[in-house]
Protein backbone atom coordinates (compact mmCIF):
# COMPACT_ATOMS: atom_id res chain seq x y z
CA UNK A 1 0.00 0.00 0.00
CA UNK A 2 1.15 3.35 -0.49
CA UNK A 3 -0.06 7.23 -0.85
CA UNK A 4 -1.19 7.81 -4.42
CA UNK A 5 0.21 11.16 -4.73
CA UNK A 6 4.05 11.50 -4.55
CA UNK A 7 4.32 15.45 -5.84
CA UNK A 8 6.83 17.72 -5.11
CA UNK A 9 6.66 20.37 -2.26
CA UNK A 10 3.77 22.75 -3.32
CA UNK A 11 5.56 26.14 -3.17
CA UNK A 12 3.82 28.74 -4.71
CA UNK A 13 0.72 26.90 -4.94
CA UNK A 14 -1.74 25.71 -2.85
CA UNK A 15 -2.11 22.61 -1.09
CA UNK A 16 -3.72 19.22 -2.85
CA UNK A 17 -6.86 18.10 -2.19
CA UNK A 18 -9.35 15.22 -3.39
CA UNK A 19 -12.92 16.22 -4.34
CA UNK A 20 -15.23 13.55 -4.07
CA UNK A 21 -18.87 14.86 -5.80
CA UNK A 22 -22.35 12.91 -4.64
CA UNK A 23 -24.82 13.95 -7.60
CA UNK A 24 -28.14 12.72 -5.92
CA UNK A 25 -29.56 11.01 -2.57
CA UNK A 26 -29.42 7.38 -3.37
CA UNK A 27 -25.58 7.88 -4.69
CA UNK A 28 -22.36 7.74 -3.12
CA UNK A 29 -19.19 10.14 -2.93
CA UNK A 30 -17.44 9.42 -6.32
CA UNK A 31 -13.81 10.67 -6.81
CA UNK A 32 -14.10 13.46 -9.26
CA UNK A 33 -10.79 15.04 -9.69
CA UNK A 34 -8.47 17.32 -7.62
CA UNK A 35 -8.46 20.74 -6.33
CA UNK A 36 -5.87 23.19 -4.83
CA UNK A 37 -6.49 25.22 -1.88
CA UNK A 38 -4.65 27.07 0.02
CA UNK A 39 -6.75 25.55 3.39
CA UNK A 40 -10.19 23.68 3.72
CA UNK A 41 -12.51 26.11 3.01
CA UNK A 42 -10.41 27.66 -0.14
CA UNK A 43 -10.62 24.14 -1.32
CA UNK A 44 -14.35 23.56 -1.05
CA UNK A 45 -14.88 26.83 -2.24
CA UNK A 46 -12.65 25.64 -4.91
CA UNK A 47 -14.27 21.93 -6.07
CA UNK A 48 -17.69 24.07 -6.30
CA UNK A 49 -16.41 26.41 -8.90
CA UNK A 50 -14.72 23.53 -10.91
CA UNK A 51 -17.08 20.44 -10.18
CA UNK A 52 -20.11 21.58 -9.57
CA UNK A 53 -20.56 23.90 -12.74
CA UNK A 54 -24.00 22.52 -13.89
CA UNK A 55 -26.39 21.44 -11.14
CA UNK A 56 -26.89 18.00 -10.41
CA UNK A 57 -24.59 18.16 -7.20
CA UNK A 58 -26.01 17.42 -3.72
CA UNK A 59 -22.52 17.53 -1.55
CA UNK A 60 -19.16 17.85 -1.70
CA UNK A 61 -16.72 16.19 0.38
CA UNK A 62 -12.64 17.14 0.24
CA UNK A 63 -9.40 15.37 1.74
CA UNK A 64 -6.17 16.13 1.38
CA UNK A 65 -4.55 14.16 -1.22
CA UNK A 66 -1.66 13.20 1.02
CA UNK A 67 -3.84 11.62 3.24
CA UNK A 68 -5.56 9.00 1.03
CA UNK A 69 -3.83 5.54 1.05
CA UNK A 70 -4.35 3.21 -1.61
CA UNK A 71 -3.06 -0.19 -2.97
CA UNK A 72 -1.30 -0.19 -5.98
CA UNK A 73 -1.45 -2.39 -9.26
CA UNK A 74 1.53 -4.61 -8.52
CA UNK A 75 0.55 -5.74 -5.19
CA UNK A 76 -3.48 -5.77 -6.17
CA UNK A 77 -3.62 -9.45 -7.14
CA UNK A 78 -2.29 -10.95 -4.12
CA UNK A 79 -4.21 -8.36 -2.19
CA UNK A 80 -7.46 -9.17 -3.45
CA UNK A 81 -6.89 -13.19 -4.10
CA UNK A 82 -8.36 -14.19 -0.82
CA UNK A 83 -11.68 -13.62 -2.33
CA UNK A 84 -11.49 -15.18 -5.63
CA UNK A 85 -11.72 -18.93 -4.67
CA UNK A 86 -14.83 -17.75 -2.32
CA UNK A 87 -17.73 -18.83 -4.87
CA UNK A 88 -19.83 -19.59 -1.94
CA UNK A 89 -20.19 -15.62 -1.51
CA UNK A 90 -22.62 -15.45 -3.70
CA UNK A 91 -26.49 -16.24 -4.88
CA UNK A 92 -25.28 -18.72 -8.01
CA UNK A 93 -23.57 -21.18 -5.62
CA UNK A 94 -26.95 -22.30 -4.24
CA UNK A 95 -28.90 -24.26 -6.74
CA UNK A 96 -31.55 -25.39 -4.76
CA UNK A 97 -34.90 -23.94 -5.20
CA UNK A 98 -38.44 -25.37 -4.74
CA UNK A 99 -38.91 -26.61 -8.16
CA UNK A 100 -35.64 -29.35 -7.50
CA UNK A 101 -36.64 -32.88 -6.65
CA UNK A 102 -34.24 -32.36 -3.55
CA UNK A 103 -36.56 -31.16 -0.91
CA UNK A 104 -38.96 -34.01 -1.45
CA UNK A 105 -36.44 -36.48 -0.73
CA UNK B 1 19.01 -4.73 -13.22
CA UNK B 2 18.65 -3.70 -16.86
CA UNK B 3 16.90 -7.92 -16.96
CA UNK B 4 14.63 -6.44 -14.27
CA UNK B 5 13.82 -3.64 -16.68
CA UNK B 6 13.44 -5.40 -19.15
CA UNK B 7 10.85 -7.60 -17.28
CA UNK B 8 9.23 -4.81 -16.19
CA UNK B 9 8.71 -3.49 -19.93
CA UNK B 10 7.28 -6.54 -21.08
CA UNK B 11 4.58 -6.32 -18.14
CA UNK B 12 4.22 -2.90 -18.95
CA UNK B 13 3.66 -3.91 -22.83
CA UNK B 14 1.30 -7.04 -22.20
CA UNK B 15 -1.13 -4.42 -19.71
CA UNK B 16 -1.18 -2.18 -22.44
CA UNK B 17 -2.38 -4.16 -25.14
CA UNK B 18 -4.04 -6.20 -22.50
CA UNK B 19 -6.06 -2.75 -22.63
CA UNK B 20 -5.40 -1.89 -19.10
CA UNK B 21 -4.81 1.68 -17.78
CA UNK B 22 -1.55 2.64 -16.41
CA UNK B 23 -1.95 4.35 -12.89
CA UNK B 24 0.01 6.94 -11.10
CA UNK B 25 2.46 4.63 -8.79
CA UNK B 26 2.85 2.07 -11.55
CA UNK B 27 5.88 1.10 -13.19
CA UNK B 28 6.38 2.59 -16.48
CA UNK B 29 9.35 3.33 -18.87
CA UNK B 30 11.02 7.08 -18.46
CA UNK B 31 9.95 7.87 -22.53
CA UNK B 32 5.97 6.91 -21.56
CA UNK B 33 6.59 9.27 -18.75
CA UNK B 34 8.03 12.15 -20.44
CA UNK B 35 5.97 11.65 -23.46
CA UNK B 36 2.52 12.25 -21.53
CA UNK B 37 4.68 14.88 -19.16
CA UNK B 38 4.96 16.75 -22.64
CA UNK B 39 1.20 16.27 -23.95
CA UNK B 40 -0.64 16.63 -21.14
CA UNK B 41 1.13 20.05 -19.95
CA UNK B 42 0.68 21.09 -23.39
CA UNK B 43 -3.05 20.05 -23.96
CA UNK B 44 -3.51 21.88 -20.05
CA UNK B 45 -1.29 24.98 -21.66
CA UNK B 46 -3.39 25.53 -24.84
CA UNK B 47 -6.89 25.69 -22.29
CA UNK B 48 -5.31 28.40 -20.31
CA UNK B 49 -3.97 30.55 -23.46
CA UNK B 50 -7.52 29.10 -25.40
CA UNK B 51 -9.28 31.92 -22.96
CA UNK B 52 -7.22 34.81 -24.17
CA UNK B 53 -8.97 35.10 -28.33
CA UNK B 54 -12.30 34.50 -26.22
CA UNK B 55 -11.77 36.35 -23.37
CA UNK B 56 -10.70 39.45 -25.82
CA UNK B 57 -14.80 39.64 -26.47
CA UNK B 58 -16.53 38.90 -23.30
CA UNK B 59 -16.98 42.81 -22.61
CA UNK B 60 -18.34 43.67 -26.29
CA UNK B 61 -20.71 40.54 -26.52
CA UNK B 62 -23.72 41.83 -28.63
CA UNK B 63 -26.27 40.66 -25.72
CA UNK B 64 -26.69 39.57 -22.41
CA UNK B 65 -27.43 36.31 -23.65
CA UNK B 66 -24.53 36.20 -25.52
CA UNK B 67 -22.05 37.36 -22.68
CA UNK B 68 -23.13 34.68 -20.11
CA UNK B 69 -22.60 32.07 -22.64
CA UNK B 70 -19.45 33.29 -23.68
CA UNK B 71 -18.27 33.56 -19.77
CA UNK B 72 -19.17 30.39 -19.21
CA UNK B 73 -17.18 28.67 -22.21
CA UNK B 74 -14.43 30.63 -21.07
CA UNK B 75 -14.67 29.52 -17.55
CA UNK B 76 -14.99 25.98 -18.49
CA UNK B 77 -11.70 26.13 -20.65
CA UNK B 78 -9.89 27.05 -17.22
CA UNK B 79 -11.45 24.32 -15.54
CA UNK B 80 -10.27 22.03 -18.15
CA UNK B 81 -6.35 23.54 -17.73
CA UNK B 82 -6.99 22.80 -14.07
CA UNK B 83 -8.28 19.26 -14.80
CA UNK B 84 -5.06 18.80 -17.01
CA UNK B 85 -2.05 20.21 -14.78
CA UNK B 86 -3.36 17.83 -12.13
CA UNK B 87 -3.25 14.98 -14.08
CA UNK B 88 -0.03 15.66 -15.15
CA UNK B 89 0.94 16.59 -12.08
CA UNK B 90 0.32 12.96 -11.14
CA UNK B 91 4.04 12.01 -13.13
CA UNK B 92 5.86 13.84 -11.01
CA UNK B 93 6.04 17.73 -12.55
CA UNK B 94 5.14 20.45 -10.62
CA UNK B 95 2.55 23.05 -11.56
CA UNK B 96 4.94 25.62 -10.95
CA UNK B 97 7.67 23.80 -13.33
CA UNK B 98 5.01 23.60 -16.39
CA UNK B 99 3.99 27.03 -15.76
CA UNK B 100 8.20 28.23 -15.97
CA UNK B 101 8.12 26.15 -18.81
CA UNK B 102 4.45 28.18 -20.38
CA UNK B 103 6.47 31.67 -19.74
CA UNK B 104 10.02 30.91 -20.22
CA UNK B 105 8.64 30.30 -24.04
CA UNK B 106 9.94 26.77 -23.66
CA UNK B 107 6.47 24.96 -23.68
CA UNK B 108 4.51 24.77 -27.03
CA UNK B 109 0.53 25.01 -26.97
CA UNK B 110 -2.14 24.82 -29.46
CA UNK B 111 -0.85 27.00 -32.46
CA UNK B 112 -4.63 28.05 -33.38
CA UNK B 113 -4.51 30.40 -30.45
CA UNK B 114 -1.92 32.65 -31.74
CA UNK B 115 -4.42 33.80 -34.47
CA UNK B 116 -6.49 37.28 -33.79
CA UNK B 117 -10.03 37.35 -33.27
CA UNK B 118 -10.98 40.50 -34.92
CA UNK B 119 -14.78 40.02 -35.04
CA UNK B 120 -18.11 39.12 -33.48
CA UNK B 121 -18.64 36.09 -35.88
CA UNK B 122 -14.55 34.73 -34.80
CA UNK B 123 -16.70 34.03 -31.74
CA UNK B 124 -19.48 31.49 -32.92
CA UNK B 125 -16.02 30.38 -35.47
CA UNK B 126 -13.77 29.32 -32.54
CA UNK B 127 -17.01 27.53 -31.50
CA UNK B 128 -17.32 26.09 -33.83
CA UNK B 129 -14.41 24.91 -35.88
CA UNK B 130 -11.52 24.90 -33.01
CA UNK B 131 -14.01 23.17 -30.25
CA UNK B 132 -15.38 21.29 -32.76
CA UNK B 133 -11.78 19.93 -34.15
CA UNK B 134 -10.72 19.58 -30.41
CA UNK B 135 -13.70 17.61 -29.68
CA UNK B 136 -12.64 15.04 -32.62
CA UNK B 137 -8.97 14.72 -30.90
CA UNK B 138 -10.13 14.75 -27.62
CA UNK B 139 -12.83 12.03 -27.72
CA UNK B 140 -10.05 9.76 -28.89
CA UNK B 141 -8.03 10.74 -26.95
CA UNK B 142 -10.43 9.68 -23.66
CA UNK B 143 -9.39 6.20 -24.53
CA UNK B 144 -6.05 6.64 -23.87
CA UNK B 145 -3.65 4.65 -21.37
CA UNK B 146 -3.40 6.66 -19.06
CA UNK B 147 -5.84 6.57 -16.38
CA UNK B 148 -5.90 10.05 -14.91
CA UNK B 149 -5.20 12.00 -18.45
CA UNK B 150 -8.53 9.51 -19.60
CA UNK B 151 -10.38 10.57 -16.95
CA UNK B 152 -10.24 13.93 -16.87
CA UNK B 153 -10.79 13.55 -20.98
CA UNK B 154 -14.11 12.22 -20.61
CA UNK B 155 -14.67 14.95 -17.97
CA UNK B 156 -13.78 17.48 -20.66
CA UNK B 157 -15.81 16.51 -23.72
CA UNK B 158 -19.01 16.33 -21.29
CA UNK B 159 -18.18 20.07 -21.32
CA UNK B 160 -17.41 20.74 -25.12
CA UNK B 161 -20.16 20.05 -26.71
CA UNK B 162 -22.02 23.50 -25.19
CA UNK B 163 -18.94 24.97 -26.68
CA UNK B 164 -19.60 23.91 -30.24
CA UNK B 165 -23.45 24.53 -29.87
CA UNK B 166 -23.37 28.12 -28.32
CA UNK B 167 -20.60 28.69 -31.63
CA UNK B 168 -23.31 26.87 -34.36
CA UNK B 169 -25.87 29.56 -33.09
CA UNK B 170 -23.74 32.37 -33.08
CA UNK B 171 -23.01 31.26 -36.65
CA UNK B 172 -26.64 30.46 -37.90
CA UNK B 173 -27.60 34.18 -36.30
CA UNK B 174 -25.37 35.92 -38.10
CA UNK B 175 -26.37 34.43 -41.46
CA UNK B 176 -30.02 34.47 -40.95
CA UNK B 177 -29.72 38.43 -40.05
CA UNK B 178 -28.65 39.05 -43.97
CA UNK B 179 -25.91 40.21 -46.27
CA UNK B 180 -24.03 42.04 -43.59
CA UNK B 181 -23.84 39.14 -40.88
CA UNK B 182 -23.37 36.37 -43.62
CA UNK B 183 -20.34 38.45 -45.06
CA UNK B 184 -18.89 38.80 -41.29
CA UNK B 185 -19.16 34.88 -40.89
CA UNK B 186 -17.55 34.26 -44.44
CA UNK B 187 -14.56 37.03 -43.86
CA UNK B 188 -14.13 34.80 -40.16
CA UNK B 189 -14.38 31.50 -42.14
CA UNK B 190 -11.93 32.16 -44.73
CA UNK B 191 -9.41 33.32 -41.79
CA UNK B 192 -10.16 30.22 -39.61
CA UNK B 193 -10.51 27.12 -41.66
CA UNK B 194 -6.78 26.67 -42.57
CA UNK B 195 -5.41 27.41 -39.21
CA UNK B 196 -8.13 24.67 -37.90
CA UNK B 197 -7.19 22.09 -40.15
CA UNK B 198 -3.46 22.69 -38.77
CA UNK B 199 -4.39 21.91 -35.36
CA UNK B 200 -4.68 18.43 -35.80
CA UNK B 201 -1.02 18.34 -36.39
CA UNK B 202 1.87 17.88 -39.39
CA UNK B 203 1.31 14.48 -41.85
CA UNK B 204 1.98 11.11 -39.54
CA UNK B 205 4.86 10.61 -41.77
CA UNK B 206 6.25 13.77 -40.52
CA UNK B 207 5.31 13.11 -36.93
CA UNK B 208 8.60 11.62 -35.06
CA UNK B 209 7.14 10.69 -32.15
CA UNK B 210 4.12 9.03 -33.68
CA UNK B 211 5.06 5.29 -33.63
CA UNK B 212 6.01 5.14 -29.56
CA UNK B 213 3.03 6.93 -28.63
CA UNK B 214 0.91 4.60 -31.11
CA UNK B 215 2.35 1.77 -29.63
CA UNK B 216 1.71 2.97 -25.71
CA UNK B 217 -1.73 3.93 -26.57
CA UNK B 218 -0.69 7.76 -25.97
CA UNK B 219 -2.30 8.27 -29.25
CA UNK B 220 -4.71 6.18 -30.73
CA UNK B 221 -5.45 8.31 -34.26
CA UNK B 222 -3.07 9.34 -36.59
CA UNK B 223 -2.92 12.69 -37.26
CA UNK B 224 -4.27 12.59 -40.94
CA UNK B 225 -7.18 10.58 -40.23
CA UNK B 226 -8.63 12.59 -37.42
CA UNK B 227 -8.43 15.42 -39.47
CA UNK B 228 -9.86 13.74 -42.40
CA UNK B 229 -12.82 13.12 -39.94
CA UNK B 230 -12.88 16.69 -39.35
CA UNK B 231 -12.99 17.94 -42.76
CA UNK B 232 -15.73 15.46 -44.36
CA UNK B 233 -18.10 16.51 -41.39
CA UNK B 234 -17.45 20.66 -41.55
CA UNK B 235 -17.59 20.79 -45.26
CA UNK B 236 -20.87 19.40 -45.37
CA UNK B 237 -21.93 21.62 -42.38
CA UNK B 238 -20.35 24.42 -44.52
CA UNK B 239 -22.09 24.12 -47.66
CA UNK B 240 -25.58 23.60 -45.70
CA UNK B 241 -24.79 27.39 -44.73
CA UNK B 242 -23.56 28.38 -48.13
CA UNK B 243 -20.34 29.26 -47.51
CA UNK B 244 -17.86 28.84 -49.54
CA UNK B 245 -14.41 27.12 -48.68
CA UNK B 246 -11.23 28.45 -49.28
CA UNK B 247 -9.50 25.86 -51.48
CA UNK B 248 -9.19 25.92 -54.85
CA UNK B 249 -8.39 22.18 -54.73
CA UNK B 250 -10.91 20.69 -52.77
CA UNK B 251 -12.84 18.50 -54.24
CA UNK B 252 -15.19 15.14 -53.30
CA UNK B 253 -13.45 11.54 -53.96
CA UNK B 254 -16.44 9.17 -55.09
CA UNK B 255 -14.06 6.11 -54.16
CA UNK B 256 -13.43 7.28 -50.55
CA UNK B 257 -16.62 9.32 -50.08
CA UNK B 258 -14.68 11.81 -48.84
CA UNK B 259 -13.28 15.31 -49.08
CA UNK B 260 -9.78 16.02 -50.39
CA UNK B 261 -8.28 19.34 -49.72
CA UNK B 262 -5.27 20.93 -51.06
CA UNK B 263 -1.66 21.12 -49.41
CA UNK B 264 -1.49 22.59 -45.85
CA UNK B 265 0.61 25.62 -45.69
CA UNK B 266 3.48 23.58 -43.58
CA UNK B 267 5.99 26.86 -43.53
CA UNK B 268 2.94 28.94 -41.81
CA UNK B 269 2.38 26.16 -39.14
CA UNK B 270 6.15 25.67 -38.18
CA UNK B 271 6.24 29.80 -37.93
CA UNK B 272 2.93 29.61 -35.60
CA UNK B 273 4.15 26.85 -33.44
CA UNK B 274 7.94 28.31 -33.13
CA UNK B 275 6.50 31.83 -32.22
CA UNK B 276 6.28 33.78 -35.10
CA UNK B 277 2.31 34.12 -35.61
CA UNK B 278 0.32 36.75 -35.57
CA UNK B 279 -0.48 36.72 -31.77
CA UNK B 280 2.32 34.74 -29.90
CA UNK B 281 3.82 37.43 -28.33
CA UNK B 282 0.42 39.13 -27.31
CA UNK B 283 -0.33 35.68 -25.94
CA UNK B 284 2.38 35.41 -23.76
CA UNK B 285 2.69 39.08 -22.26
CA UNK B 286 -0.64 38.86 -21.25
CA UNK B 287 -0.10 35.05 -19.44
CA UNK B 288 2.71 36.18 -18.16
CA UNK B 289 1.11 39.61 -16.62
CA UNK B 290 -1.88 37.62 -15.42
CA UNK B 291 0.32 35.07 -13.33
CA UNK B 292 2.38 37.76 -11.87
CA UNK B 293 -0.94 40.22 -11.18
CA UNK B 294 -2.51 36.81 -9.69
CA UNK B 295 1.10 36.74 -7.49
CA UNK B 296 -0.94 38.54 -4.30
CA UNK B 297 -4.37 36.41 -4.33
CA UNK B 298 -1.95 33.38 -3.70
CA UNK B 299 0.18 34.88 -1.48
CA UNK B 300 -2.62 36.22 0.73
CA UNK B 301 -4.52 33.05 0.49
CA UNK B 302 -1.22 31.29 2.06
CA UNK B 303 -0.86 34.03 4.96
CA UNK B 304 -4.55 33.36 5.28
CA UNK B 305 -3.93 29.64 5.94
CA UNK B 306 -0.73 30.10 7.86
CA UNK B 307 -2.16 32.27 10.18
CA UNK B 308 -5.47 30.51 11.08
CA UNK B 309 -3.10 27.25 11.52
CA UNK B 310 -1.04 29.16 14.28
CA UNK B 311 -3.62 30.46 15.83
CA UNK B 312 -5.21 27.03 15.90
CA UNK B 313 -1.58 25.64 17.58
CA UNK B 314 -1.80 28.28 19.99
CA UNK B 315 -5.04 27.66 21.46
CA UNK B 316 -4.63 24.07 22.32
FE1 LIG C 1 -11.50 22.95 -23.47
FE1 LIG D 1 -13.93 24.15 -25.39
Amino acid sequence: MSKTNSLPEPNDQWNLWEVFIQESDNEPHRHAGSIRGADAENALQNARDVFARRGKTKSIWIVQSDHIVATTTGDSASFFDPTSDKVYRHPHFYKHTLDDELWKK
Amino acid sequence: MSENIAAMEAEFNRRIAAGETIEPNDWMPEKYRSQLKRLISQHAHSEIIGMLPEGNWITRAPSLRRKLALLAKVQDEAGHGHYLYSSAETLGISREEMFDQLHSGKAKYSSIFNYPTLSWADMGMIGWLVDGAAIINQTTMAKCSYGPYSRALLRICKEENFHKKQGMEIIATLIASGDTGKAMVQESFTRFWWPTLMMFGPHDTNSPNSPDMMKWKIKLKGNDELRQRFIDMTVEQAQKWGLSIPDQQLAFNEATRSWEIGEIDWNEFTAVINGNGPCNQERMETRRSAHDNGKWVRDAAHAYEEKHRSKITTAA
